[in-house]
């Protein structure tokens, strides 16, 4: 049955599945959040040294896509994500090197051998799904692969990100209805970062929230603090509870903010202010989630430095490794367009 | 032997293959219970179940971006139903975007064996949106595989082809030769190769490179030119993506005449391509301008009667061309 979109209850004391994450979980999601952040740093800082084409960037994202994560089964659930999934794709097993020889237009780069931009992640071990440049077609895809999972019988879930500026496309709305006419295994994570490039959100649409467009699917709509990882995994842990057992399709909505520009082309300076931008800096996930870890006594100092050490070390260790690795030999242009004709006798 | 029409032939080359094939489900609007517009499924939501015979909404984008997911998965052969090859094109970006690039931006990590069944063409009063011939803007595109079977036989030998196929394959039936076309069709096993033309009639003076409708028209226009001795070899591409140059080449170099008969419209078509291939590869073989004949370079068929006959092509129009390019 439908129900109306609803807020998380973010400051609940007890009996949040978070409350049952482990200290070595909790640590895992920081590391894994902070080896985003320094490999989306220093994908930016090559970009500006003239030494990558093109940056798409993940920063300030990194609590919904880790939490989303640690929801799911890496391997064994479907994952499609959009351009920002840097620290999602980490977390589901992609490594620093696959980013940065994506970013160089390396052999090596998994997702796609140099042939898209970068960031434009895919991996069929892990089943990440790859995803092109036109926003949105990913939704129902996704739908069409959970479908696949109802049908087959499976337990496994399907889930799809994307931005809130990719809604406005029909491919949405249009997934969004499979998933609720068939009350798909299904979930779709809207990353809320309030800007489709220079256009704002309330230029987008004309309702509060993405989630309040769940009902006129007949799926679940809920909200989200994006910025707030451990509110992000029970969100998360309770709309994969309801695509395993059957229950439907859940639109998750993480409301953050792009505290970047649009991409390493963009000049964000244009179109708001240095005030907007910096008011989000300090509600930085990660400084959100170092907080709380630091209160649990789970964090230190020292910790935190080591943390950043390794993070660092880990991009510097992928960087020398994508800089060095060859480019694709030209021949590879005309490969990979058709499998090979079979063979027609019956 | 069985003789069926080109839809019976279609219906139940699908059932035979599902019967087969576990893994092949069909989705589209209207073909469960009501088997489909034109009864392409009739019978087949009752035999497999809701389960593999899916109607779905009314939205071509997501009938094909479903078919795409649920193709990645590998557990499943989708054929997808557009109910009219007109009404494709709120797909054609997820068609063009994501089936036709997938293998090659993921170095065939992903693969879309999906099949996209369409029925095209005019001659039944459709009008604009119910009669276009649209595998010009699909042949374009690296990635697809565009067939346009058009006899009974054919269907069968071709779906079943393209059901071996690991790619992304625009199947287009004209719908006019559903009911209108009829031939045998053996009850055995067989494939028709994708990518492979067939010589419908041998000839010596000309050649006439045709698929679809036009293609049974241009036989019949090569009998009525048999009669004034004029002896026209006809090809039926069949497949349209990709061309078999071989069989185009070497009935040219035969004939060192060629006309190109097809109901799409002329500007940047099958013909532009043909036309080029022939001119590039075959030029110091003809003896006369590599000739095109099709309806008028307009939108699509118009509805009125008169109008639909002045679009259409017939063995007449055809013979008359035939004619003229013979005598250069």
């Amino acid at each position: 049955m439908a129900t109306p979109a609803k807020k998380s209850n973010k400051t609940k004391p007890s009996g949040r599945p978070s409350d049952h994450l482990t200290d070595e979980q909790l640590l895992k999601m920081y590391r894994t959040m902070v080896l985003s952040r320094k490999l989306d740093e220093r994908s930016w800082v090559m970009n500006r040294q003239g030494r990558a084409p093109f940056h798409i960037s993940g920063i300030g994202h990194e609590a919904i896509q880790v939490a989303a994560a640690e929801t799911l089964r890496p391997g064994y659930d479907w994952v499609y994500p959009y351009y920002r999934d840097l620290a999602f794709i980490l977390a589901l097993g992609m490594k620093p090197v696959d980013h940065l020889m994506g970013l160089l237009g390396k052999a090596g780069d998994p997702s796609s051998g140099g042939i898209q931009m970068p960031s434009h992640f895919s991996n069929a071990k892990l089943r990440i799904g790859s995803i092109s440049s036109p926003v949105a077609t990913q939704v129902p895809i996704a739908a069409g692969t959970a479908l696949a999972c109802k049908l087959k019988g499976t337990d496994e879930v399907t889930v799809v990100c994307l931005g809130e500026g990719s809604t406005s496309q029909g491919d949405f709305h249009e997934g969004l209805n499979w998933a609720g006419v068939h009350k798909l295994p299904f979930i779709c994570i809207v990353q809320n970062n309030q800007y489709a490039i220079s256009v704002p959100v309330e230029k987008e649409m004309a309702v509060k929230n993405v989630a309040d467009r769940a009902k006129a699917y007949g799926i679940e709509g809920v909200v989200v603090d994006g910025n707030d990882v451990l509110a992000c995994y029970d969100v998360m842990v309770e709309a994969v509870e309801r695509a395993r057992s059957g229950e439907g399709a859940t639109l998750v909505e993480a409301k953050t903010y792009r505290v970047t520009p649009h991409s390493s082309d963009d000049d964000d300076r244009t179109y708001r202010s240095r005030e907007e931008v910096e008011y989000w800096k300090k509600r930085d996930p990660i400084l959100l989630f170092e907080k709380v870890l630091f209160e649990r006594g789970i964090l230190t100092e020292e910790l935190k430095q080591e943390i950043e050490d390794w993070a660092i070390a880990e991009v510097d260790k992928a960087e020398e490794e994508a800089v060095n690795a060859p480019y694709p030999d030209v021949s590879e242009m005309t490969k990979h367009l058709y499998g090979p004709m079979p063979n027609w006798e019956v | 032997m069985a003789i069926m029409n080109n839809i019976e032939a279609l219906r139940e080359t699908l059932r035979q293959e599902m019967e087969r094939d576990p893994r092949i489900i069909i989705t589209g609007e209207d073909v469960g219970p009501r088997g489909g517009v034109f009864r392409a499924t009739q019978g087949l939501y009752q035999q497999f179940g809701e389960n593999r015979v899916i109607d779905t909404p009314l939205a071509e984008l997501s009938i094909v971006a479903t078919g795409i997911g649920l193709a990645l998965t590998g557990y499943f052969k989708p054929i997808v139903e557009i109910q009219f090859a007109d009404f494709i094109f709120p797909a054609f970006n997820q068609i063009l975007s994501e089936a036709a690039r997938m293998r090659y931006r993921t170095r065939s990590d992903w693969t879309v064996p999906l099949i996209i069944r369409a029925p095209y063409g005019g001659g039944i009063s459709g009008g604009l949106y119910h009669s276009q011939s649209v595998e010009a803007f699909f042949a374009h595109i690296p990635g697809l595989y565009v067939v346009a079977p058009s006899t009974p036989y054919d269907i069968k030998g071709m779906l079943r082809a393209a059901l071996m196929l690991e790619d992304p394959v625009l199947f287009f039936e004209h719908k006019k030769t559903y009911r209108l076309i009829k031939g045998e069709v053996p009850e055995e096993d067989y494939v028709v190769p994708i990518g492979k033309a067939a010589i419908r009639r041998e000839g010596d003076d000309l050649t006439v490179i045709s698929y679809g409708l036009a293609m049974h028209d241009s036989v019949k226009a090569a009998d009525m030119l048999a009669a004034e001795g004029i002896s026209a070899e006809v090809i039926d591409l069949r497949t349209i993506r990709p061309l078999d140059k071989e069989t185009i080449l070497e009935s040219v170099k035969k004939t060192g005449k060629v006309l190109i008969v097809h109901e799409d419209n002329p500007t940047v078509s099958v013909g532009s391509e043909i036309a080029a291939i022939i001119g590039q590869e075959a030029f110091e073989y003809l003896d006369g301008p590599i000739t095109r004949l099709t309806p008028p370079d307009v939108p699509a068929v118009p509805f009125s009667h008169p109008l639909q006959d002045a679009f259409m092509l017939n063995p007449e129009k055809i013979a008359k061309a035939m004619r003229e390019l013979a005598a250069y």
